[in-house]
């Protein structure tokens, strides 16, 4: 919250600065009363009025109703979701996030995880809802976080002033990986970012080397399709993350491996040590080979 | 402002001298607490203040261990010293046991032991029930921090939102909560109401309701918030635990329920919780400051009206805890300003502290310095309160360690400093010592250093990105240093308290000498002894009477007020009006009992047993704690043996016992009716709440019960009330059998009467095809029905044991509390029935 890199946060920083400077300074006020009232020889009984009434009442409504109007005026410039936003739906699952698009070519939901991107410069209204449990997207750098309740789709306006990638986590309690939550906004040029969904539109890119062809024939296999979809392969299952993508996005495991060939082979076989409680079996029992095969797989699917 | 002497005590003392020979001896043998294993059944307020405080200080420091784990395992990132489970048990369990076995009983505790002293009672109003209410506490509380040792503790936060804590929470973690603390919501109603009419009914003669101690303000006012908090906890578990056991879908989006309703009931009472925390604490923080500072206090009348306020407005601001939940832009912006104005009384009673401080001169003692880290801690605490009522400052920080850091500012520095300068200010009425001032250096010194250095970083974590919750952070985000400088003050805030355990145990348990008011206090709590408070109740006519009347303590000690002996033999104590204090009638008091710990134990049984669905000993428990709760009645409601009695040689004879709206146990059921009027609020709110969610109500596949049902139960109930009203107006002593015949006619056919209007509206129910599992609608009627149910139950025992004392002659003109009481909660079941009736079936209509 910081660095912010939306005008919505650029705001609440602004506001929040007025708030600390304050309260600092009230503080150190009514502590220096302390002081003095605690060295004062005893002299004249106090003036009860001015005390209570001046001190007690007239001065925290004086001070509290400045705070309102400034705080009001100020919210009232915060991002609002708006019709004609770009819209883009995320969904909190225990303990990883699904985010669609629409195609706007032909208007099919397109399905991702883990990572937002998004056109700068652009309004974006993010529809948040949840697969689960309560969960809650917060992106500091964008602005405050918005719950995302079963059975309701709460609305978070979203117009990220400079390209950058910016981190965020789940807000809510939602149980044993909670803290291990995490996702990115990849905030990038218009143009780019048309290019981009237009990419992700399209099917998964065919394996471009004999470990990648065995890996795609593992993926079967070992029955990752029953969880995961690659589209072109396995269309189907949601209650996993879609990895038709997968390569193309920083992080993976919800933020928590920067994305390589090893890093998916660490995931499948030791995730229940790097993340314990996930969903997903480790897959530890599998040979090198066989490891290494659906790793050169899943860092093809650009 | 003068303080005028009564025109009573300017001629006379209300007993003269000299007193009788034995009248003290007397006096003491009524009031020797049972000794030996018989401990066990002691009910004086003074002996079970003593077990209440040392329990909840017990909890203090488990509690606080759990959080030195929590707080080792985030010392450095990627920790893997504790497991994530273990951890989502840990804070947990550090919250829900702080707020529910430590924060609440401790305030509670220190009223229960020092309160009726302060107000020259001799006893709370009703003895038995609160040392039911204490070993309930202990036993639910005990078993329910043993979960943590199995690994089947609670783990979905203190707060338990659902869909997480039902649906998705297998294991009995969750049950463990929800029926753990049931004991604690049972303690903390017994408890208001002991606080309610102990402050309103039993103080010393004279002692005007603007002469009473601060303290006595500050829990009267917490009783009454916890009368209306309470409840929406209670409903809200209640309705949780039947969405886990029999699926019944209250907070379900898919069948039409919605998991911000447990938001809302929860909240409606987690609020107002730190204020049922934070306020007896004020109370105490006054009459420390008082004395130390060796002179009244600075606007007295502002803090009570402040006191007032917070109790009040603190009810007005629960959704400031879910602003990020999706509400309107509308009622978030009321809320927040809600906010901003409950920050106004806890500013009146700070500008009125510092007007004493400067006005007299404080005496540094221990407590002192724990007072002087309350300002300061507090302070901080409420400023950052107040930034997180504005709205895009809440959106960032809601959730994050910023929280984490305000909530324990203003929670150990409103709280558990001023209960730490009680303990050094209010331990000679103990046994006479004073803890180590010299120690008190030390441990203030690492309390407080300890304190700030563990929670002042959490502010910038918070800033930074950390949210809540969470077992681990990743390294290279900026957080490593700040979590391990948190640890260290964590450990340096232990090594406190772990120092002044030290102290306190080797001062607590010295030998008992003359407590000689080493502070020069002013109030009555310090004119008593160690066993039942005073010897006798003073007339007062001013809210400093140790400092306006010199002799005071002399005069009380010499047995020249009231009650200076026993009139009847037993323990007794004056019931007073409430505005003025006037002396009403004399009240005598229950001495040691087995009933009350029987009953707990009966109670906690059922609770933890039926938790692990061993059903059948659950009941048998049930039926063990009714069986004491009725042999316990039974010696209630005496016929007196005289009509008066002379409680003081210079003053008019007092009546023995009240009648009618007299009782003090007919206000103690006027305010179990309005808790229980709260609870049903709080189901028919929930009924509401789906009501208006649903596109069309009633929801598909639901139908509301035919209306001529529902039209013959409403008039069962009328009927029903209207007996229990000739009930009520029966000419009670005539000796005749006819007239006992006819009462019992009247009773049965109160009765059956109501048994009829419930039966006519189940069957309308059933005929409609009500299924609760279907949708959340269907739920919330079943609950409401259920809710009646259980009141008819209630009523057919209470017609029962009615009769019992009819029967065995123990109604009488002058011992007719029974008779008058289950008249009051018959009526309030008659309204009840026909209230939810009509709101069922009203609603869908007015909705559209």
């Amino acid at each position: 919250m910081l660095q912010p890199a939306t005008t919505s946060a650029a705001t609440t920083l602004e506001i929040a600065s007025v708030l600390g400077i304050g309260a600092v300074a009230i503080f150190v006020g009514v502590m220096g009363l302390l002081v003095a009232a605690l060295i004062r020889r005893r002299g004249q009984p106090a003036n009860a009025a001015l005390w209570v009434a001046g001190g007690g009442i007239a001065f925290p409504i004086v001070v509290l109703s400045a705070l309102l109007a400034y705080s009001t005026a100020r919210g009232l410039q915060l991002q609002r979701p708006s019709a004609e936003a770009l819209i883009i739906e995320v969904s909190g699952v225990q303990w990883w996030w699904e985010v669609r698009y629409r195609d706007p070519l032909t208007g099919r939901e397109i399905r991702s995880a883990n990572e937002v991107r998004l056109p700068v410069g652009r309004a974006v209204t993010l529809g948040l809802t949840s697969a689960d449990v309560i969960h809650s997207f917060w992106v500091p750098a964008l602005g405050g976080k918005v719950d995302m309740v079963p059975g309701r789709v709460n609305q978070l306006g979203v117009e990220v002033a400079q390209p950058g990638v910016y981190r965020g986590v789940c807000a809510e309690f939602c149980g044993d990986q909670h803290a291990k939550m995490a996702l990115h906004v990849v905030a990038v040029a218009p143009d780019e970012f048309d290019r981009w969904l237009t990419a992700q539109a399209a099917p998964a890119v065919a394996p471009g080397s004999s470990a990648a062809e065995n890996g795609q024939r593992l993926f079967t296999e070992l029955r990752c399709n029953a969880c995961h979809s690659v589209r072109g392969i396995t269309n189907g299952p949601r209650n996993a993350p879609d990895l038709t993508h997968v390569a193309s996005r920083l992080y993976i495991g919800a933020g928590e491996l920067p994305t390589q060939r090893d890093a998916f082979a660490r995931w499948i076989a030791d995730i229940q040590h790097i993340k314990p409680g996930a969903r997903m079996p480790a897959y530890g029992h599998l040979d090198q080979e066989s490891l290494m095969a659906l790793a050169a797989f899943l860092d093809g699917l650009k | 402002m003068t303080q005028h002497a009564s025109p009573d005590l300017q001629n006379s003392l209300p007993s003269s001298l000299p007193r009788p020979a034995g009248e003290l001896a007397e006096l003491e043998r009524a009031w020797k607490p049972a000794s030996g294993w018989r401990f066990f059944s002691r009910v004086n307020n003074t002996q079970i203040g003593v077990l209440y405080i040392a329990t909840a200080l017990i909890f203090f420091v488990l509690a606080g261990v759990l959080a030195l784990i929590m707080r080792t395992q985030l010392a450095v990132p990627d920790n893997t010293l504790v497991s994530p489970q273990l951890y989502n048990q840990l804070f947990t369990m550090h919250g829900t046991v702080m707020m529910f076995l430590f924060a609440i009983p401790v305030v509670e505790a220190i009223a229960v032991y020092m309160l009726p002293n302060m107000l020259g009672a001799r006893d709370m109003p009703f003895p038995r029930l609160g040392a039911y209410a204490y070993w309930a506490y202990a036993f639910g509380g005990t078993a329910f921090f043993m979960t943590i040792f199995f690994g089947v503790a609670p783990d979905g936060g203190w707060f338990m939102y659902p869909p997480l804590t039902s649906h998705y929470s297998a294991g009995l973690g969750a049950d463990w909560y929800l029926l753990g603390i049931g004991f604690i919501e049972i303690s903390a109603i017994a408890g208001a109401i002991e606080l309610i009419i102990g402050v309103l009914f039993t103080r010393a003669p004279g002692m005007a309701l603007g002469k009473m101690p601060i303290f006595a303000w500050a829990m009267l006012i917490t009783a009454l918030m916890i009368v209306f908090a309470f409840p929406a906890v209670i409903a809200g578990t209640t309705l949780l635990e039947l969405e886990r056991s029999l699926d019944w879908p209250f907070f379900i989006a898919e069948r039409g329920g919605d998991p911000i309703l447990w938001q809302h009931l929860f909240w409606f009472f987690g609020h107002p919780e730190v204020y049922i925390i934070f306020l007896p604490a004020a109370g105490l923080v006054t009459m420390m400051i008082t004395t130390l500072a060796r002179t009244p206090l600075v606007g007295y009348r502002a803090i009570v009206l402040a006191l007032l306020a917070t109790g009040f407005f603190g009810f007005a601001v629960w959704a400031h805890h879910m602003l990020t939940a999706g509400l309107g832009m509308l009622e978030m912006m009321l809320i927040s300003a809600a906010s901003f104005a409950v920050s106004v009384p806890a500013a009146i009673q700070i500008f009125s502290w510092l007007a004493t401080l400067w006005q007299g001169r404080l005496r540094i003692t221990g407590a002192a310095l724990f007072l002087l880290g309350f300002f300061f801690i507090f302070v901080l605490g409420g400023l950052t309160g107040v930034m997180v009522a504005v709205l895009p400052f809440n959106w960032q920080v809601h959730d994050t360690y910023f929280i984490v850091a305000h909530l324990h500012y203003v929670l150990i520095g409103g709280m558990v400093f001023p209960v730490f300068a009680a303990l050094y200010h209010w331990t000679p009425l103990l046994n006479g010592h004073v803890l180590s001032e010299r120690l008190a250096r030390w441990i203030f010194g690492l309390m407080f250093l300890g304190f700030n250095v563990a929670f002042f970083p959490m502010h910038i974590s918070g800033l930074l990105g950390m949210p809540r919750r969470v077992y681990t952070y990743s390294a290279g985000l900026g957080l490593d240093g700040l979590n391990l400088v948190s640890t260290i003050g964590a450990f340096m805030l232990a090594a406190g308290v772990a120092l002044f355990v030290f102290d306190a145990l080797r001062t607590w348990f010295r030998a008992e000498t003359e407590n000689s008011n080493p502070w020069q206090a002013s109030t009555l709590e310090w004119a008593g002894n160690e066993e039942y408070g005073v010897r006798s109740i003073p007339e007062i006519d001013s809210r400093d009477p140790l400092w306006t009347r010199a002799s005071m303590v002399k005069e009380i000690e010499a047995g020249q007020h009231w009650l200076p002996g026993t009139t009847s033999g037993r323990r007794e104590t004056l019931m007073t009006s409430p505005r003025a204090a006037r002396p009403r009638h004399l009240l005598i008091l229950t001495g040691d009992s087995w009933w009350p710990i029987t009953a707990a134990a009966g109670t906690a049984g059922f609770f933890l047993l039926l938790t692990v669905k061993m059903v059948l000993p659950a009941f048998v428990c049930g039926v063990i704690a009714m069986v004491a709760i009725v042999v316990w009645l039974w010696e209630t409601d005496p016929t007196p043996r005289t009509a008066t009695v002379n409680a003081a040689d210079n003053r008019p004879r007092l009546r023995v016992g009240g009648v009618g709206v007299q009782t003090h146990s007919w206000w103690a059921m006027v305010i179990l009716v309005i808790v229980d009027a709260t609870i049903c609020a709080s189901f028919a709110f929930a009924h509401v709440h789906v009501s208006l969610m649903s596109d069309v109500c009633p929801p598909s596949g639901s139908r509301l019960p035919s209306l001529w049902f529902d039209l013959v139960s409403i008039a069962g109930w009328i009927v029903a009330a209207l007996a229990m009203e000739a009930a009520r107006r029966w000419e009670i002593g005539r000796d005749s059998t006819l007239s006992r015949v006819g009462l019992c006619a009247v009773i049965a056919a109160a009765l059956l009467s109501s048994l009829l209007a419930f039966a006519f509206n189940a069957w309308g129910h059933l005929d409609a095809g009500l299924e609760p599992k279907a949708n959340a609608w269907s739920a919330t009627i079943m609950t409401l029905v259920s809710f009646q149910g259980l009141h008819v139950i209630v009523v057919a025992l209470m017609a029962a044991y009615l009769v019992g004392r009819l029967i065995s002659g123990r109604l009488r003109p002058n011992a007719r509390a029974t008779l008058d009481n289950t008249v009051l909660f018959w009526q309030y079941t008659a309204v009840q029935g026909v209230l939810t009736i009509a709101a069922i079936q009203m609603l869908p209509r007015l909705i559209g």
